[in-house]
């Protein structure tokens, strides 16, 4: 007889032969191949939703209303707005001289900038004094308003070059005569797309690992293929190994076009270190990946299973920090967003990504994501039936 | 346990709910035979052949397969036994040659591409070996599926209806396969409906309700039962199957084409009855005959077992 040996005394749970978990392996690799459709959406779909999203949200906005409130009259003020007014980032629709028309106008968001010039700017200007312009910005649409506020600061500039010449010519030299000054209103953390970007990478990865790994036991319950497999000696984690493994390729390329996109079309940095982006998106697959293996375990259908991802995905979006800034969450839905894969995800892409960081700087949040994968993955191993029942 | 019983189990319970499926079940099929395992549909076949084999946990009972215990060694016992599902459950995505690899896959099995050569062979099916599995014909699946369930050599096999579907050409191979697996010491026990397949069986279990009314060598089983029968040929039948029918005499009337058989458990009001109605239709021919097994359990089936244990 053929039966083949193995280590007695090992616990049962974590028995096991690779060349099960690879027939398992190239299993599910074949079937996957052969599910055109499905394989389909999972390549097609970074590609549309960060199309989709990077550009609805990042586009580089124009047109934006603004309210210009000009309390004096001058030569230098009035190239200034004929300079805002050529823009083609923000439309002036209206000028005043009055302080509450401006504010009226931009909390009923008929405008979306209030730039504002004070009275004596030009004289205190000349002075040397570095007046301010002042620019109230609806934030709640922080990409609109990070676009539209650089493209002010560039007009202010030029506008004023001309005639800082001659007998002015002493204020062109940098830094520029005059500040800004910028209020944010409504957002004051400023989400930039270059933060939402890099993000999305956690959301599609969500979406797509979570809800292909769910239906992977549900589907051989449905299909009756379960009997057949629990007949044969095939241990829990030789399934749960063989069955997950074949997306983390799935999820490698999708982490490539994304990457790919995200420079290509919206010119994201990649200024941290690699590799260590490397070890955190893994980390972040394998656990979406055991998430979803776990709701395969629970799910009596493939209908049950779509909708205990859904379950999941909600939280993941609202609380993790991708749509709102997590320090600003209540306390118990800062709980449940730490203990979500995505949350230290975005932190570690973010810091990653854009501002440079290396192992030491994320490590902070590696540790919980390795731990969440862990804890994920025995849950789905306790909760393995191996009986029909 | 005497190491020539390979399937020794004893007081399997199994509950659905509040619903007793399989009730109290004994079994002991000894190395090599061939157990029949018969009742009507719902009675129980499938679930006892899942505890037996460890899909199922029974709710109490114990019992040794292959010399392992069936409640606390089941991934051992999987290695050694060849289960057939009733409902086809290979792969329908994978191809023919890919279900029968993924199976030797997990059995570990060497000269992987030897043995599945030689299934395809023995099937007559290796020309189409690259066919997806969910495309072959219902008859197909089934014998691929066999197949599938033997390719590790197991030393017991447990098949659920593994016939169904077949065609007789395929079903007198299939049995000529088994016997010969039997004399190389491979235990089946084997559930079907089909009485030409029973016969073959070196014994039966017979359960209804989830109860077992009958375990016996099959030879002894029609002198156990007792049933005596009659034919009653010629054309037209109806006006005497009706009589028959209403006579308390007989305890089973089955059409066989041309045919009724006509079968009782006492011999004389039996008699008493068939000649009654050939003395109202006198074109019908009477003759006595022996109850074949097909009478039997038919018998059995409606529910006469009750009375007889
Ligand atoms: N998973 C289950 N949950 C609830 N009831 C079940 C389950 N499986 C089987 N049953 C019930 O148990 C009873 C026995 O079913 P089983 O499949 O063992 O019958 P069977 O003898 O194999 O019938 P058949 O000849 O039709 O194959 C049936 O009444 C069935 O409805
Ligand atoms: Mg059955």
């Amino acid at each position: 007889m053929t039966a083949r040996a193995h280590f007695p005394g090992l616990s049962a749970l974590l028995d096991l032969s690779w060349s099960r978990v690879f027939a398992v392996f190239l299993k599910e690799l074949v079937q996957m191949r052969r599910d055109r459709p499905t394989f389909a959406i999972m390549i097609m779909m970074p590609i549309i939703q960060l199309v989709l999203f990077g550009y609805a949200i990042n586009t580089d906005p124009r047109h934006m209303p603004a309210v210009v409130e000009m309390r004096e009259d001058g030569p230098l003020t009035r190239a200034f707005l004929s300079s805002l007014t050529q823009s083609s980032y923000i439309d002036i629709v209206a000028v005043t001289q009055r302080a509450e028309d401006g504010e009226q106008m931009i909390r009923s968001g008929r405008a979306n900038f209030l730039i504002s010039i004070p009275e004596g700017f030009e004289r205190r200007l000349v002075r040397g004094e570095r007046p301010e312009i002042l620019i109230a910005a609806d934030a709640s649409d922080p990409v609109a308003a990070g676009g539209a506020l650089s493209a002010i600061e560039r007009i202010a500039q030029s506008a004023f070059a001309p005639d800082l010449n001659g007998p002015l010519s002493y204020l062109a030299q940098a830094p520029p005569p005059y500040e800004i000054v910028v209020h944010r209103r409504y957002n004051p953390a400023g989400v930039s797309s270059f933060n939402i970007v890099p993000a999305l990478l956690g959301v599609i990865l969500t979406m797509t690992m979570v809800m292909i790994t769910s239906i992977a036991l549900t589907r051989e319950t449905e299909r009756g293929t379960m009997e057949n497999l629990l007949a044969t000696p095939v241990r829990p984690l030789e399934v749960m190994i063989g069955k997950t493994t074949p997306y983390v390729v799935v999820g490698a390329i999708q982490v490539a076009i994304v990457l790919l996109l995200s420079a290509l079309l919206f010119h994201i940095p990649f200024t941290g270190s690699f590799i260590a982006f490397l070890v955190a998106v893994t980390l972040f697959i394998l656990a979406n990946l055991m998430l979803g293996y776990l709701i395969s375990t629970a799910a009596r259908t493939q209908m049950q299973a779509m909708q205990m991802t859904f379950f999941i995905f909600l939280p993941s979006i609202l609380l993790s920090g991708f749509m709102f800034p997590f320090k600003a969450m209540p306390f118990w839905a800062q709980v449940i967003g730490e203990c979500l894969p995505i949350t230290h995800f975005l932190r570690i892409v973010r810091e990653i990504v854009l501002k440079d960081a290396g192992f030491g700087d994320i490590l902070g949040d590696l540790w919980p994501l390795t731990a969440i994968m862990l804890v994920l993955a025995t849950l789905a191993l306790l909760r393995f039936r191996r009986t029909l029942d | 346990m005497s190491a020539e019983t390979v399937i020794d189990v004893r007081g399997l319970t199994k509950k659905f709910g509040d619903r007793t499926v399989v009730d109290n079940f004994d079994l002991q099929v000894p190395r090599g035979a061939i157990y029949g395992f018969l009742g009507p549909n719902g009675s129980g076949k499938t679930t006892t052949i899942r505890m037996v084999c460890g899909l199922l946990k029974p709710e109490s009972g114990e019992g040794e397969v292959l010399g392992l215990d069936v409640r606390t060694e089941s991934l051992k016992i999987k290695e050694r036994v060849g289960y057939m599902t009733q409902k086809f459950s290979l792969y329908e995505d994978l191809s023919i040659r890919e279900n029968l690899e993924f199976i030797a896959r997990l059995y570990g099995l060497d000269r992987r591409d030897e043995r599945v050569d030689a299934a395809l062979a023995d099937l007559g099916l290796a020309e189409r070996q690259t066919q997806l599995a969910g495309k072959l014909s219902g008859g197909w699946k089934q014998r691929l599926a066999l197949a599938a369930c033997m390719i590790h050599e197991p030393e017991l096999l447990l098949l659920d209806e593994p016939t169904a579907g077949v065609d007789p050409k395929a079903r007198r191979d299939f049995w000529d396969a088994i016997r010969r697996y039997s004399a190389q010491g491979v235990t089946t026990l084997v559930s079907t409906h089909y009485m030409d397949e029973a016969v073959q069986c070196d014994a039966i279990a017979y359960i209804a309700y989830g109860k077992k009314l009958l375990d016996a060598p099959t030879a002894e089983i029609p002198k156990m039962i007792g049933l005596h029968g009659w034919r009653i040929a010629g054309r037209p039948l109806m006006k005497a199957q009706e009589m028959l029918e209403a006579s308390p005499g007989v305890d089973l009337v089955a059409r066989f084409g041309a045919e009724i058989h006509a079968c009782g458990k006492d011999a004389t009001p039996l008699e008493h009855a068939v000649r009654a109605v050939k003395a109202a239709q006198p074109h019908v021919e009477i003759e006595p005959i022996e109850a074949g097994f097909e009478e039997i359990f038919i018998y059995l089936m409606s529910g006469a077992l009750d009375n007889f244990k």
